[in-house]
């Protein structure tokens, strides 16, 4: 064997904080040869790719729009993992949260209420609740495993809304587009900052950050999340109940997907229309790990995820790369975060030589 | 009888993808690997298979591409998983957000490609006997194939040494290594098996079910492959059953709307997705028979006492 990996005592503290860096750079470096294949110049790409898209304003207050939704759902379902709750249906919760909430907005669509828009926040939050509860009660009543299940209700999710959005909900003056009627304004998000689409989402994505962490650090319930996902067994001794955990970390990352999906349609877009995400629900889960399942990390890994739409996008028109590049990079990210921690938990050794004078 | 004949034969064409999947990934399973990245593997062997069969003329080549492109894809979660022990469930979607997105990339000069649909089979005269002549002996090859994996993997998982001890080392690691068999070694086969499969699945959809290729032509099949795992409680006849039940399922959305039932069509495409819901749910809520059948180390990392 090359590569023997021996375990250590202690995970490293330095490896925590230096593993998503080390995965970042030889995302890079992946990236590099993948244009260099393509016959791109891998430099220009590159600066076309992370550079260019932040350097002015505009493009700063793009990438906390993008950064918006990443860092909601990556905090939510971070807790789900944590405790062994893989949440993958994000998605599906994000698209009924916009359904909900932006069905408010639909029904009301000649209201100028100051009521209106908390009230589609709530409708939102309840849309992704609701839609992560299903696999919740499947998990704790039937034992069905929730990765298959809310993966299944995201195809699910995603099909209502073309349902409502090609039959009943669509515009009445909208030329037949498959799309609703616009939002009135008592229903939009109020933009944070004069002449570009930053909005107030973007502020209760930061308060859900410290929220997080307060949950996370402080709380009985962060505390048992954290039990539960290194020591189940333990945690079960201890008579922490398995059911709870899965009831409260669905709910809560479908809650916050579901906002988040409602923030979509109620800031950038402004209506409902098929297609809502550009798979948010799914970057979040590398989101998550990016931030390390923490929140504040995932402020981070949100921005920076966040920068690989923008950068996608730019490389499209200004060099002509498929849109699939961000795909791409997502997903080597995101092998290199899970290659980079076995070097928090284990030391590499090489050579297949045993080790020395260490006799049990 | 006629009439019945199209809608077998969709049928088949329907299921085949699932069962090729569904089979590579209960060999993993047994094993105690769970690979949650049949999707990304079922597309990076979709894109694989279409692009040499597009750029060679050869449908051979291009199921040999496939199945090479799979195992390949494998081989990344194998590394991962088993040499380096990164978490299985997390590796598996980081699989198929790559696989997602590396085939996209890589298909992106492929779209709208014209291909010839794989050949079906065709014996003078047996092949022309009404009815049963298209159905039994007038498929593609690749459709034999996934009959004869289900039967392969049935014999070889009770009937062999290897396959016994493959499933002694999903059931518990600790003890095969004791008794010296190499755990790493036997999982790193049987999951490269995984995406050999898998990747044959894909190049079922881009070379016979709808010969082109689309961008995330899969649409969740790698992901109800996977719940047609649990379906058949890790055995290989039962997947038989479960693939031609969803094969029947999304041919239903097919003749329904051609029948001229007014359902809208997105609720008829819910149907499988549904159905893999309700599946999973019955079958999971029989706890004693999942524990009785279920690998009892699946998705466990192993490393070797020193």
């Amino acid at each position: 064997m090359l590569i023997r990996l021996e375990p250590r005592r202690q995970h490293s503290q330095a490896m925590v904080y230096l593993s998503p860096v080390l995965a970042i750079i030889l995302t890079l470096m992946a990236g590099m040869v993948i244009f260099s294949i393509m016959g791109k110049d891998p430099l220009r790409a590159l600066h076309t790719f992370f550079i260019l898209p932040v350097n002015n304003i505009y493009g700063i207050t793009e990438l906390f729009v993008k950064a918006t939704p990443l860092v909601i759902i990556a905090i939510g379902l971070a807790m789900g993992f944590r405790a062994n709750v893989w949440n993958i249906g994000a998605e599906g919760q994000l698209t009924m949260g916009a359904i909900f909430g932006g069905g408010l907005a639909l029904l009301f669509h000649d209201s100028t209420s100051v009521f209106l828009l908390p009230a589609m926040l709530v409708m939102g939050a309840l849309g992704g609740a609701f839609w992560a509860a299903i696999p919740a009660w499947l998990r704790t009543r039937f034992n069905a495993n929730e990765i298959l299940t809310s993966l299944m209700l995201t195809y699910v999710g995603v099909l209502v809304l073309s349902y409502l959005v090609h039959g009943p909900w669509r515009s009445p003056d909208g030329f037949n587009f498959p799309e609703s009627r616009p939002f009135p304004a008592a229903a939009l998000l109020p933009v944070i900052y004069d002449g570009t689409r930053v909005h107030l989402g973007s502020l209760i994505a930061l308060l859900a950050v410290v929220g997080g962490w307060i949950l996370l650090s402080k709380s009985v319930i962060g505390f048992q999340l954290r039990v539960v996902g290194k020591a189940p067994q333990a945690a079960r001794h201890v008579g922490f109940r398995q059911k709870r955990m899965v009831w409260f970390t669905l709910l809560l990352s479908g809650g916050l997907a579901g906002l988040a999906g409602l923030f979509e349609v109620a800031g950038p877009i402004g209506q409902l229309q098929p297609q809502i995400s550009p798979g948010y629900g799914f970057t979040a889960i590398i989101v998550a790990f990016l931030g390390r399942l923490h929140p504040v990390g995932i402020l981070f890994g949100g921005l920076i995820m966040a920068l690989t739409y923008l950068g996608g996008e730019l490389a499209q028109i200004m060099m002509g790369l498929p849109n699939a590049v961000t795909g791409l990079f997502q997903g080597i990210l995101l092998f290199f975060l899970l290659a980079c921690d076995v070097l928090t938990k284990y030391r590499v050794r090489f050579g297949s030589a045993a080790p020395k004078g260490r006799a049990a | 009888m006629e009439w019945f004949v199209p809608i077998i034969l969709t049928v088949i064409t329907a299921s085949t993808p699932l069962l090729l999947a569904a089979t590579g990934e209960l060999v993993a399973e047994k094993s105690g690997v769970l690979n949650l990245g049949v999707e990304g593997m079922m597309l990076v062997g979709a894109i694989a298979g279409f692009a040499a069969t597009a750029s060679s003329g050869s449908a051979i080549l291009g199921i040999l591409a496939a199945v090479v492109a799979g195992v390949l894809m494998s081989l990344i979660f194998a590394f991962l998983t088993l040499t380096l022990m990164a978490n299985q469930v997390a590796t598996g979607l980081a699989l198929t957000i790559f696989g997602v997105g590396f085939s996209a990339l890589i298909g992106s000069g492929f779209v709208g490609f014209p291909i010839q649909p794989l050949p079906g089979l065709s014996i003078p005269f047996v092949s022309g006997i009404p009815v049963i002549g298209p159905i039994v002996f007038g498929q593609d090859f690749l459709v034999y194939l996934s009959i004869a994996g289900v039967i392969g993997v049935s014999w070889f998982l009770t009937r062999t040494r290897a396959g016994l001890i493959l499933k002694a080392v999903g059931d518990s690691h600790s003890s095969a290594h004791a008794i010296g068999y190499s755990v790493i070694r036997i999982r790193y086969m049987a999951t490269l098996f995984g995406g050999a499969m898998a990747g044959l699945g894909g190049a079922y959809l881009s070379l016979a079910y709808t010969p082109m290729w689309a961008e995330n032509m899969t649409a969740g099949r790698g992901w109800i492959a996977l719940a047609l795992v649990v379906f058949a409680t890790w055995r290989p006849g039962r997947l038989l059953l479960g693939a031609y039940m969803f094969g029947c399922i999304s041919v239903l959305q097919l003749h329904a709307q051609s029948a001229g039932v007014h359902i809208p069509s997105q609720f008829m495409s819910m149907l499988p997705y549904l159905a893999t819901v309700i599946v999973l749910v019955i079958i999971s809520s029989d706890r004693a028979k999942i524990r009785l059948n279920a690998p009892a180390c699946i998705g466990q990392a192993f490393r070797p006492a020193q």
